[in-house]
Protein backbone atom coordinates (compact mmCIF):
# COMPACT_ATOMS: atom_id res chain seq x y z
CA UNK A 1 0.00 0.00 0.00
CA UNK A 2 2.88 2.68 0.86
CA UNK A 3 4.71 1.66 -2.38
CA UNK A 4 1.74 2.29 -4.41
CA UNK A 5 1.05 5.24 -2.84
CA UNK A 6 4.73 6.25 -3.20
CA UNK A 7 4.77 5.21 -6.73
CA UNK A 8 1.51 6.49 -8.03
CA UNK A 9 2.82 10.17 -6.46
CA UNK A 10 5.92 9.61 -8.20
CA UNK A 11 4.43 8.75 -11.57
CA UNK A 12 2.16 11.98 -11.18
CA UNK A 13 4.91 14.25 -10.05
CA UNK A 14 6.82 12.84 -13.41
CA UNK A 15 3.98 13.37 -15.51
CA UNK A 16 4.28 17.37 -14.18
CA UNK A 17 7.54 17.58 -15.09
CA UNK A 18 6.77 16.28 -18.57
CA UNK A 19 3.93 18.65 -19.06
CA UNK A 20 5.83 21.62 -18.03
CA UNK A 21 9.35 21.01 -19.94
CA UNK A 22 7.00 20.47 -22.85
CA UNK A 23 5.77 23.72 -22.45
CA UNK A 24 9.21 25.29 -21.82
CA UNK A 25 9.40 25.76 -25.63
CA UNK A 26 5.54 28.03 -25.84
CA UNK A 27 7.07 30.37 -23.14
CA UNK A 28 9.81 31.85 -25.84
CA UNK A 29 8.61 35.08 -25.97
CA UNK A 30 6.87 36.08 -30.16
CA UNK A 31 7.95 33.45 -32.89
CA UNK A 32 10.22 30.41 -30.64
CA UNK A 33 11.20 29.40 -34.67
CA UNK A 34 12.77 33.02 -35.60
CA UNK A 35 14.31 33.47 -32.24
CA UNK A 36 16.03 30.09 -32.92
CA UNK A 37 16.92 30.46 -36.24
CA UNK A 38 17.54 33.78 -36.52
CA UNK A 39 16.19 36.73 -38.46
CA UNK A 40 18.03 35.90 -41.52
CA UNK A 41 16.57 32.08 -42.02
CA UNK A 42 14.70 31.49 -45.64
CA UNK A 43 10.92 31.24 -45.56
CA UNK A 44 11.96 27.37 -46.46
CA UNK A 45 14.26 26.73 -43.00
CA UNK A 46 11.59 28.01 -40.59
CA UNK A 47 8.95 26.15 -42.59
CA UNK A 48 10.89 23.13 -42.31
CA UNK A 49 11.62 23.77 -38.61
CA UNK A 50 8.28 24.40 -37.71
CA UNK A 51 6.95 21.33 -39.03
CA UNK A 52 10.29 19.21 -37.55
CA UNK A 53 9.51 20.82 -34.08
CA UNK A 54 5.42 20.04 -34.85
CA UNK A 55 4.79 23.43 -33.63
CA UNK A 56 1.98 23.63 -36.45
CA UNK A 57 0.29 21.50 -34.89
CA UNK A 58 -2.52 21.90 -31.86
CA UNK A 59 -1.11 21.97 -28.51
CA UNK A 60 -2.71 18.88 -27.25
CA UNK A 61 -0.98 16.76 -30.20
CA UNK A 62 2.39 18.05 -30.27
CA UNK A 63 2.37 16.79 -26.33
CA UNK A 64 1.06 12.88 -27.50
CA UNK A 65 3.53 12.81 -30.08
CA UNK A 66 5.99 14.31 -27.57
CA UNK A 67 5.20 11.71 -24.90
CA UNK A 68 5.09 9.01 -27.75
CA UNK A 69 8.61 9.76 -28.94
CA UNK A 70 9.87 9.97 -25.38
CA UNK A 71 8.76 6.51 -24.95
CA UNK A 72 10.80 5.70 -27.71
CA UNK A 73 13.97 7.43 -25.99
CA UNK A 74 13.46 10.14 -28.52
CA UNK A 75 14.46 13.62 -27.68
CA UNK A 76 14.41 15.00 -30.87
CA UNK A 77 17.54 16.55 -32.81
CA UNK A 78 19.76 19.44 -32.46
CA UNK A 79 19.01 22.44 -34.24
CA UNK A 80 22.57 23.36 -34.45
CA UNK A 81 24.24 20.02 -34.77
CA UNK A 82 21.50 18.22 -36.60
CA UNK A 83 22.15 14.48 -34.75
CA UNK A 84 19.82 13.23 -32.45
CA UNK A 85 19.97 14.86 -28.57
CA UNK A 86 20.00 11.40 -26.71
CA UNK A 87 23.75 10.36 -28.51
CA UNK A 88 25.20 14.28 -27.11
CA UNK A 89 22.88 13.20 -23.85
CA UNK A 90 24.33 9.91 -23.68
CA UNK A 91 28.19 10.88 -24.15
CA UNK A 92 27.99 13.94 -21.26
CA UNK A 93 25.91 12.41 -18.82
CA UNK A 94 29.36 10.15 -17.79
CA UNK A 95 31.15 13.68 -16.96
CA UNK A 96 28.38 14.82 -14.72
CA UNK A 97 27.80 11.40 -12.66
CA UNK A 98 31.49 11.05 -12.03
CA UNK A 99 31.83 14.33 -10.98
CA UNK A 100 29.13 14.38 -8.29
CA UNK A 101 29.86 11.10 -7.38
CA UNK A 102 33.10 11.91 -6.65
CA UNK A 103 31.45 15.57 -4.79
CA UNK A 104 29.76 13.03 -2.89
CA UNK A 105 32.57 10.74 -1.89
CA UNK A 106 34.52 14.31 -0.30
CA UNK A 107 31.22 15.65 0.91
CA UNK A 108 30.91 12.14 2.95
CA UNK A 109 34.76 12.49 3.66
CA UNK A 110 34.92 15.68 5.19
CA UNK A 111 31.89 16.06 7.03
CA UNK A 112 31.56 12.62 8.48
CA UNK A 113 34.22 12.87 10.90
CA UNK A 114 33.65 16.80 11.41
CA UNK A 115 30.13 16.22 12.87
CA UNK A 116 31.38 13.11 14.82
CA UNK A 117 34.63 15.53 16.23
CA UNK A 118 32.05 18.45 16.82
CA UNK A 119 29.18 16.09 18.41
CA UNK A 120 31.42 14.95 20.76
CA UNK A 121 33.05 17.96 22.01
CA UNK A 122 29.67 19.42 22.15
CA UNK A 123 28.96 23.07 23.35
CA UNK A 124 32.80 23.06 23.80
CA UNK A 125 34.87 25.85 21.28
CA UNK A 126 35.94 23.10 18.84
CA UNK A 127 32.16 22.06 18.64
CA UNK A 128 31.18 25.67 18.08
CA UNK A 129 33.78 26.45 15.65
CA UNK A 130 32.34 23.63 13.16
CA UNK A 131 29.09 24.45 13.17
CA UNK A 132 29.92 28.26 12.24
CA UNK A 133 32.27 27.11 9.97
CA UNK A 134 30.03 24.55 8.39
CA UNK A 135 26.70 27.19 8.45
CA UNK A 136 28.58 29.55 6.76
CA UNK A 137 30.35 27.32 3.92
CA UNK A 138 26.85 25.91 3.74
CA UNK A 139 25.48 29.67 2.57
CA UNK A 140 28.24 29.64 0.08
CA UNK A 141 27.43 28.80 -3.70
CA UNK A 142 29.26 27.24 -5.72
CA UNK A 143 30.01 30.28 -8.09
CA UNK A 144 31.76 31.70 -5.37
CA UNK A 145 33.97 29.04 -3.97
CA UNK A 146 34.60 27.64 -7.67
CA UNK A 147 36.24 30.82 -8.53
CA UNK A 148 38.19 30.93 -5.22
CA UNK A 149 39.60 27.88 -5.05
CA UNK A 150 40.52 28.40 -8.55
CA UNK A 151 42.81 31.41 -7.64
CA UNK A 152 44.22 29.32 -4.53
CA UNK A 153 45.33 25.85 -5.58
CA UNK A 154 45.75 26.72 -9.49
CA UNK A 155 46.61 30.26 -10.05
CA UNK A 156 48.68 30.71 -6.86
CA UNK A 157 49.94 27.56 -5.84
CA UNK A 158 49.75 25.93 -9.12
CA UNK A 159 48.92 22.11 -8.13
CA UNK A 160 46.29 21.64 -10.24
CA UNK A 161 44.48 22.71 -13.63
CA UNK A 162 42.55 25.78 -14.23
CA UNK A 163 40.21 23.91 -15.94
CA UNK A 164 39.40 21.47 -19.01
CA UNK A 165 39.22 17.79 -18.79
CA UNK A 166 42.53 17.48 -20.19
CA UNK A 167 43.99 15.78 -17.33
CA UNK A 168 43.60 13.12 -14.04
CA UNK A 169 43.91 15.88 -11.45
CA UNK A 170 41.19 18.55 -13.52
CA UNK A 171 38.09 17.14 -11.76
CA UNK A 172 39.50 17.66 -8.52
CA UNK A 173 38.76 21.36 -8.22
CA UNK A 174 35.01 20.97 -9.50
CA UNK A 175 34.79 18.22 -7.37
CA UNK A 176 36.04 20.05 -4.21
CA UNK A 177 33.19 22.74 -4.87
CA UNK A 178 30.58 20.71 -4.78
CA UNK A 179 31.98 18.83 -2.38
CA UNK A 180 32.39 21.37 0.27
CA UNK A 181 29.18 22.34 0.30
CA UNK A 182 27.91 19.06 0.68
CA UNK A 183 30.25 18.60 3.85
CA UNK A 184 28.75 21.32 5.53
CA UNK A 185 25.67 20.11 5.29
CA UNK A 186 26.39 16.94 6.37
CA UNK A 187 27.94 17.87 9.31
CA UNK A 188 25.64 19.60 10.64
CA UNK A 189 23.25 16.58 10.00
CA UNK A 190 26.11 13.98 11.77
CA UNK A 191 26.36 16.09 14.81
CA UNK A 192 22.65 16.46 15.23
CA UNK A 193 21.68 12.99 14.59
CA UNK A 194 24.83 11.60 16.62
CA UNK A 195 24.20 14.02 19.71
CA UNK A 196 20.59 12.71 19.49
CA UNK A 197 21.10 9.16 19.82
CA UNK A 198 24.59 9.25 22.66
CA UNK A 199 21.87 9.82 25.48
CA UNK A 200 20.05 6.72 24.62
CA UNK A 201 20.15 4.00 27.28
CA UNK A 202 21.88 1.01 24.68
CA UNK A 203 25.14 3.87 24.91
CA UNK A 204 25.12 3.97 28.91
CA UNK A 205 25.02 -0.22 28.50
CA UNK A 206 27.68 -0.17 25.87
CA UNK A 207 30.06 2.08 28.07
CA UNK A 208 29.02 0.01 31.14
CA UNK A 209 29.65 -3.03 30.01
CA UNK A 210 33.36 -1.57 29.63
CA UNK A 211 33.74 -0.96 25.65
CA UNK A 212 36.13 1.65 24.77
CA UNK A 213 35.09 4.96 23.59
CA UNK A 214 36.09 4.46 20.17
CA UNK A 215 33.78 1.27 19.83
CA UNK A 216 31.00 2.84 21.69
CA UNK A 217 30.98 6.13 18.77
CA UNK A 218 31.94 3.93 16.03
CA UNK A 219 30.00 0.90 16.24
CA UNK A 220 27.12 1.49 18.16
CA UNK A 221 25.99 5.46 18.40
CA UNK A 222 27.12 6.16 14.57
CA UNK A 223 25.23 3.35 13.57
CA UNK A 224 21.92 4.05 14.74
CA UNK A 225 23.11 7.65 13.29
CA UNK A 226 23.89 6.86 9.94
CA UNK A 227 19.57 6.67 8.80
CA UNK A 228 19.07 10.05 9.04
CA UNK A 229 22.60 10.59 7.16
CA UNK A 230 22.19 8.87 4.13
CA UNK A 231 18.75 10.12 3.78
CA UNK A 232 20.43 13.74 3.71
CA UNK A 233 23.53 12.25 1.10
CA UNK A 234 20.20 10.65 -1.15
CA UNK A 235 18.37 14.28 -1.20
CA UNK A 236 21.53 16.16 -2.14
CA UNK A 237 22.90 13.99 -4.54
CA UNK A 238 19.65 15.45 -6.71
CA UNK A 239 21.19 19.16 -5.62
CA UNK A 240 24.53 18.05 -6.54
CA UNK A 241 23.55 17.02 -10.05
CA UNK A 242 21.52 20.74 -10.42
CA UNK A 243 24.30 21.99 -8.74
CA UNK A 244 26.77 21.06 -11.73
CA UNK A 245 25.55 23.60 -13.80
CA UNK A 246 27.31 26.32 -12.51
CA UNK A 247 30.63 24.48 -11.50
CA UNK A 248 30.50 22.70 -14.89
CA UNK A 249 30.26 26.14 -16.46
CA UNK A 250 33.60 27.64 -14.30
CA UNK A 251 35.85 24.67 -14.82
CA UNK A 252 34.56 23.63 -18.12
CA UNK A 253 33.59 20.19 -17.60
CA UNK A 254 31.85 18.85 -20.20
CA UNK A 255 28.95 16.85 -18.48
CA UNK A 256 25.54 17.79 -19.00
CA UNK A 257 25.15 21.37 -17.06
CA UNK A 258 27.49 22.79 -19.20
CA UNK A 259 25.66 21.36 -22.20
CA UNK A 260 22.38 23.10 -21.00
CA UNK A 261 24.42 26.67 -21.12
CA UNK A 262 25.79 25.99 -24.28
CA UNK A 263 22.19 25.40 -25.50
CA UNK A 264 20.89 28.48 -23.87
CA UNK A 265 23.65 30.74 -25.48
CA UNK A 266 22.71 28.85 -28.62
CA UNK A 267 19.54 29.13 -28.37
CA UNK A 268 19.21 25.76 -29.12
CA UNK A 269 15.91 25.03 -27.45
CA UNK A 270 15.40 21.53 -28.28
CA UNK A 271 18.50 20.60 -26.31
CA UNK A 272 18.08 22.61 -23.17
CA UNK A 273 14.39 21.14 -23.08
CA UNK A 274 16.00 17.70 -22.94
CA UNK A 275 18.74 18.81 -20.42
CA UNK A 276 16.52 20.12 -17.98
CA UNK A 277 14.19 17.04 -18.71
CA UNK A 278 17.06 14.75 -17.96
CA UNK A 279 18.27 16.24 -14.68
CA UNK A 280 15.25 16.64 -12.77
CA UNK A 281 13.59 13.21 -13.81
CA UNK A 282 17.30 11.89 -12.33
CA UNK A 283 16.55 14.19 -9.42
CA UNK A 284 13.23 12.54 -8.95
CA UNK A 285 14.33 9.21 -9.04
CA UNK A 286 17.18 9.67 -7.05
CA UNK A 287 15.16 10.74 -4.21
CA UNK A 288 12.30 8.44 -5.01
CA UNK A 289 15.22 5.66 -4.45
CA UNK A 290 16.50 7.04 -1.16
CA UNK A 291 13.04 7.29 0.15
CA UNK A 292 12.41 3.29 -0.07
CA UNK A 293 15.94 2.36 1.07
CA UNK A 294 15.29 4.36 4.00
CA UNK A 295 11.43 2.86 4.63
CA UNK A 296 13.52 -0.17 4.31
CA UNK A 297 16.92 -0.42 6.03
CA UNK A 298 15.06 1.19 8.98
CA UNK A 299 12.62 -1.49 10.64
CA UNK A 300 10.64 1.46 13.28
CA UNK A 301 9.07 2.78 9.98
CA UNK A 302 6.34 1.08 9.11
CA UNK A 303 5.61 0.68 5.99
CA UNK A 304 1.77 1.27 5.93
CA UNK B 1 38.14 59.17 -7.29
CA UNK B 2 35.67 57.55 -10.22
CA UNK B 3 32.57 56.59 -8.79
CA UNK B 4 30.88 56.19 -12.37
CA UNK B 5 30.12 52.23 -12.81
CA UNK B 6 30.13 53.11 -16.70
CA UNK B 7 32.60 55.46 -16.86
CA UNK B 8 35.45 53.33 -19.43
CA UNK B 9 39.39 54.25 -18.58
CA UNK B 10 41.29 53.13 -21.36
CA UNK B 11 44.68 53.43 -18.93
CA UNK B 12 43.62 52.06 -16.09
CA UNK B 13 42.16 48.41 -17.73
CA UNK B 14 42.67 45.91 -15.06
CA UNK B 15 44.56 48.05 -12.59
CA UNK B 16 45.19 47.22 -9.04
CA UNK B 17 43.54 49.06 -6.36
CA UNK B 18 45.01 52.42 -5.90
CA UNK B 19 44.14 56.10 -5.00
CA UNK B 20 41.59 56.78 -8.16
CA UNK B 21 40.27 52.96 -8.16
CA UNK B 22 39.99 52.05 -4.84
CA UNK B 23 39.40 48.47 -5.89
CA UNK B 24 41.01 49.04 -9.19
CA UNK B 25 39.47 48.22 -12.34
CA UNK B 26 37.84 46.15 -14.42
CA UNK B 27 38.47 45.02 -17.82
CA UNK B 28 36.87 48.25 -20.16
CA UNK B 29 38.45 50.22 -17.18
CA UNK B 30 35.20 50.88 -15.42
CA UNK B 31 35.68 51.05 -11.15
CA UNK B 32 34.97 47.76 -9.28
CA UNK B 33 33.98 49.69 -6.16
CA UNK B 34 31.66 52.06 -8.07
CA UNK B 35 30.61 48.69 -10.03
CA UNK B 36 29.80 46.90 -6.67
CA UNK B 37 27.67 49.45 -5.87
CA UNK B 38 25.71 50.04 -8.30
CA UNK B 39 25.28 46.06 -8.98
CA UNK B 40 24.52 45.95 -5.22
CA UNK B 41 21.45 48.15 -5.63
CA UNK B 42 19.89 46.38 -8.33
CA UNK B 43 20.38 43.09 -6.60
CA UNK B 44 18.73 44.68 -3.63
CA UNK B 45 15.47 46.08 -5.99
CA UNK B 46 15.49 42.62 -7.23
CA UNK B 47 15.64 40.75 -4.63
CA UNK B 48 12.70 43.09 -2.69
CA UNK B 49 10.82 43.02 -5.70
CA UNK B 50 10.65 38.71 -6.05
CA UNK B 51 10.56 38.21 -2.33
CA UNK B 52 7.40 40.40 -2.83
CA UNK B 53 5.69 38.54 -5.09
CA UNK B 54 6.29 35.01 -4.22
CA UNK B 55 5.66 36.02 -0.57
CA UNK B 56 1.97 36.89 -1.69
CA UNK B 57 1.15 34.42 -4.40
CA UNK B 58 3.06 31.40 -1.75
CA UNK B 59 1.21 32.85 1.17
CA UNK B 60 -1.84 33.14 -0.59
CA UNK B 61 -1.88 29.15 -2.14
CA UNK B 62 -0.31 28.17 1.22
CA UNK B 63 -3.36 29.59 3.17
CA UNK B 64 -5.78 28.69 0.52
CA UNK B 65 -4.35 24.60 1.25
CA UNK B 66 -3.96 24.73 5.07
CA UNK B 67 -7.06 26.22 5.56
CA UNK B 68 -9.51 24.41 3.28
CA UNK B 69 -7.80 21.05 3.48
CA UNK B 70 -9.13 17.84 1.31
CA UNK B 71 -9.03 18.07 -1.94
CA UNK B 72 -7.74 21.47 -2.49
CA UNK B 73 -4.94 20.86 -0.78
CA UNK B 74 -4.22 17.89 -2.32
CA UNK B 75 -4.68 19.22 -5.94
CA UNK B 76 -2.20 22.49 -4.72
CA UNK B 77 0.45 20.30 -3.04
CA UNK B 78 0.85 18.00 -6.04
CA UNK B 79 1.34 21.43 -8.17
CA UNK B 80 4.29 22.18 -5.51
CA UNK B 81 5.71 18.79 -5.77
CA UNK B 82 6.36 19.17 -9.71
CA UNK B 83 7.97 22.28 -9.10
CA UNK B 84 10.11 20.53 -6.55
CA UNK B 85 10.97 17.84 -8.96
CA UNK B 86 13.09 20.73 -9.85
CA UNK B 87 16.55 20.95 -7.91
CA UNK B 88 18.03 24.00 -7.03
CA UNK B 89 18.09 26.50 -9.65
CA UNK B 90 17.49 24.57 -12.56
CA UNK B 91 13.93 25.56 -13.05
CA UNK B 92 14.72 29.34 -13.04
CA UNK B 93 17.88 28.66 -15.43
CA UNK B 94 14.94 26.86 -18.15
CA UNK B 95 12.78 30.11 -17.82
CA UNK B 96 14.97 33.16 -17.89
CA UNK B 97 16.41 30.63 -21.21
CA UNK B 98 13.18 30.73 -23.09
CA UNK B 99 12.07 34.07 -21.96
CA UNK B 100 15.25 35.21 -23.05
CA UNK B 101 17.67 37.63 -20.43
CA UNK B 102 17.03 40.80 -19.18
CA UNK B 103 15.73 42.10 -15.85
CA UNK B 104 12.09 41.54 -15.87
CA UNK B 105 12.61 37.99 -17.58
CA UNK B 106 14.59 37.21 -14.67
CA UNK B 107 12.41 38.57 -11.87
CA UNK B 108 9.81 36.37 -13.76
CA UNK B 109 11.71 33.55 -13.49
CA UNK B 110 12.84 33.75 -10.11
CA UNK B 111 8.96 34.98 -8.89
CA UNK B 112 7.55 31.16 -10.99
CA UNK B 113 9.65 29.49 -9.02
CA UNK B 114 10.13 30.84 -5.63
CA UNK B 115 6.60 31.28 -4.41
CA UNK B 116 6.93 27.44 -3.65
CA UNK B 117 9.01 27.25 -0.03
CA UNK B 118 6.02 30.02 0.95
CA UNK B 119 3.15 27.97 0.37
CA UNK B 120 4.57 24.73 1.94
CA UNK B 121 5.84 26.89 4.82
CA UNK B 122 2.46 28.19 5.18
CA UNK B 123 0.21 25.26 4.10
CA UNK B 124 2.16 23.46 7.25
CA UNK B 125 1.67 26.49 9.98
CA UNK B 126 -2.24 27.20 8.70
CA UNK B 127 -3.17 23.11 8.64
CA UNK B 128 -2.24 23.00 12.59
CA UNK B 129 -3.75 26.39 13.29
CA UNK B 130 -6.95 26.00 11.50
CA UNK B 131 -8.17 23.92 14.30
CA UNK B 132 -6.85 25.99 17.37
CA UNK B 133 -9.38 26.76 19.71
CA UNK B 134 -9.95 30.60 18.61
CA UNK B 135 -10.04 29.94 15.20
CA UNK B 136 -12.87 27.41 15.80
CA UNK B 137 -14.38 29.84 18.25
CA UNK B 138 -14.40 32.56 15.77
CA UNK B 139 -15.93 29.77 13.16
CA UNK B 140 -18.82 29.07 15.92
CA UNK B 141 -19.62 32.95 16.36
CA UNK B 142 -20.20 32.87 12.57
CA UNK B 143 -16.15 34.40 11.36
CA UNK B 144 -16.57 34.93 7.83
CA UNK B 145 -13.82 32.54 6.13
CA UNK B 146 -11.57 36.10 4.77
CA UNK B 147 -11.79 37.30 8.81
CA UNK B 148 -10.81 34.04 10.02
CA UNK B 149 -7.67 33.65 7.87
CA UNK B 150 -6.69 37.59 8.22
CA UNK B 151 -7.81 38.09 11.70
CA UNK B 152 -7.56 34.90 13.44
CA UNK B 153 -5.03 32.68 11.33
CA UNK B 154 -2.52 35.61 9.04
CA UNK B 155 -1.08 37.34 12.22
CA UNK B 156 0.02 34.30 14.00
CA UNK B 157 2.44 33.75 11.05
CA UNK B 158 3.94 36.54 10.97
CA UNK B 159 7.33 36.23 12.73
CA UNK B 160 7.61 33.26 11.00
CA UNK B 161 7.17 34.84 7.19
CA UNK B 162 9.39 37.81 8.43
CA UNK B 163 12.31 35.14 8.95
CA UNK B 164 11.67 33.41 6.38
CA UNK B 165 11.80 36.16 3.67
CA UNK B 166 15.07 38.10 5.49
CA UNK B 167 16.75 34.33 4.48
CA UNK B 168 14.81 34.15 0.94
CA UNK B 169 16.13 37.57 0.22
CA UNK B 170 19.40 36.32 -0.05
CA UNK B 171 18.80 33.32 -1.90
CA UNK B 172 16.95 35.44 -4.42
CA UNK B 173 20.37 37.52 -4.64
CA UNK B 174 22.36 34.40 -4.88
CA UNK B 175 20.09 32.79 -7.50
CA UNK B 176 20.49 36.49 -9.29
CA UNK B 177 23.92 36.39 -9.39
CA UNK B 178 24.24 32.41 -10.54
CA UNK B 179 21.65 33.95 -13.40
CA UNK B 180 23.54 36.68 -14.01
CA UNK B 181 26.95 34.39 -13.55
CA UNK B 182 25.43 32.32 -16.70
CA UNK B 183 25.02 35.28 -18.69
CA UNK B 184 21.18 35.04 -17.96
CA UNK B 185 20.48 38.23 -16.01
CA UNK B 186 20.94 41.42 -15.39
CA UNK B 187 23.35 42.21 -19.13
CA UNK B 188 25.90 44.60 -19.80
CA UNK B 189 27.05 47.29 -19.49
CA UNK B 190 24.60 47.35 -16.72
CA UNK B 191 26.42 45.90 -13.06
CA UNK B 192 25.87 42.53 -11.74
CA UNK B 193 28.12 40.53 -9.15
CA UNK B 194 27.25 37.43 -10.57
CA UNK B 195 28.27 38.58 -14.12
CA UNK B 196 31.27 40.43 -12.57
CA UNK B 197 32.19 37.27 -11.07
CA UNK B 198 32.49 35.69 -14.52
CA UNK B 199 34.45 38.75 -16.20
CA UNK B 200 36.99 38.05 -13.22
CA UNK B 201 37.53 34.38 -13.86
CA UNK B 202 38.36 35.36 -17.30
CA UNK B 203 41.03 37.54 -16.17
CA UNK B 204 42.41 35.67 -13.11
CA UNK B 205 45.79 35.11 -14.58
CA UNK B 206 46.48 38.83 -15.14
CA UNK B 207 44.31 40.51 -12.25
CA UNK B 208 43.23 38.21 -9.58
CA UNK B 209 42.65 40.91 -7.44
CA UNK B 210 39.08 41.42 -9.56
CA UNK B 211 38.08 38.40 -8.85
CA UNK B 212 38.84 38.35 -5.39
CA UNK B 213 37.19 41.76 -4.50
CA UNK B 214 34.54 40.75 -6.32
CA UNK B 215 34.58 37.38 -4.34
CA UNK B 216 35.14 38.18 -0.62
CA UNK B 217 32.24 41.32 -1.46
CA UNK B 218 29.68 38.82 -2.48
CA UNK B 219 31.03 36.40 1.07
CA UNK B 220 30.74 39.34 3.40
CA UNK B 221 27.17 40.30 2.06
CA UNK B 222 25.42 36.79 2.23
CA UNK B 223 26.84 36.31 5.43
CA UNK B 224 25.59 39.80 6.73
CA UNK B 225 21.94 38.91 5.27
CA UNK B 226 21.91 35.55 6.70
CA UNK B 227 23.26 36.93 9.98
CA UNK B 228 20.42 39.39 9.95
CA UNK B 229 18.51 36.05 9.85
CA UNK B 230 19.50 34.58 12.70
CA UNK B 231 19.31 37.55 14.53
CA UNK B 232 15.84 38.04 13.76
CA UNK B 233 14.81 34.35 14.24
CA UNK B 234 16.20 34.53 17.87
CA UNK B 235 14.19 37.93 18.47
CA UNK B 236 11.43 36.94 17.44
CA UNK B 237 11.66 33.20 18.38
CA UNK B 238 10.77 31.54 15.62
CA UNK B 239 11.61 27.38 15.85
CA UNK B 240 11.98 25.89 12.29
CA UNK B 241 13.24 22.46 10.67
CA UNK B 242 14.72 22.55 8.08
Amino acid sequence: MFLLKKLSNFAIVIFGVLILTFLLIHLVPGDPVEVMLGESASTADRAQLRTDLGLDQPLIQQFGSYLAKLSHGDLGNSIHTKTPIIETIKARYPATVKLALLALLIGICIGVPMGIYAALKANHWQDIVVTLVSVRLSAMPAFWLGPMLMLIFAVWLGWLPVSGMDSKASIILPALTLGFGLSAILTRMTRTSLLEVLNDDYIRTARAKGLTERAVILRHALRAALLPIITIVGLQMGSLLAGTVITETIFSWDGIGRLLVESIEKRDYPVTQACVLIVALSYVLVNLITDLLYRFADPRVKLA
Amino acid sequence: MQLNPNSIDLNAILSSPNFSYLLGADDLGRSILARLLRGVEVSFVVAIIVTGITMLVGVCVGLLAGFYGGKIDRALMQITDVFLAFPGILLAIAFSAVLGPGLVNLMIALSITGWVSYARLTRGQALGLRNRQHVLAAESLGASVPRMIFRHILPLLTSILVVEATYSLASVMIAEASLSFLGLGIQAPNASWGAMLRDGVRYMLIAPHYVLIVGLSLMSLILAINLGGDYLRDKLDVRTEK
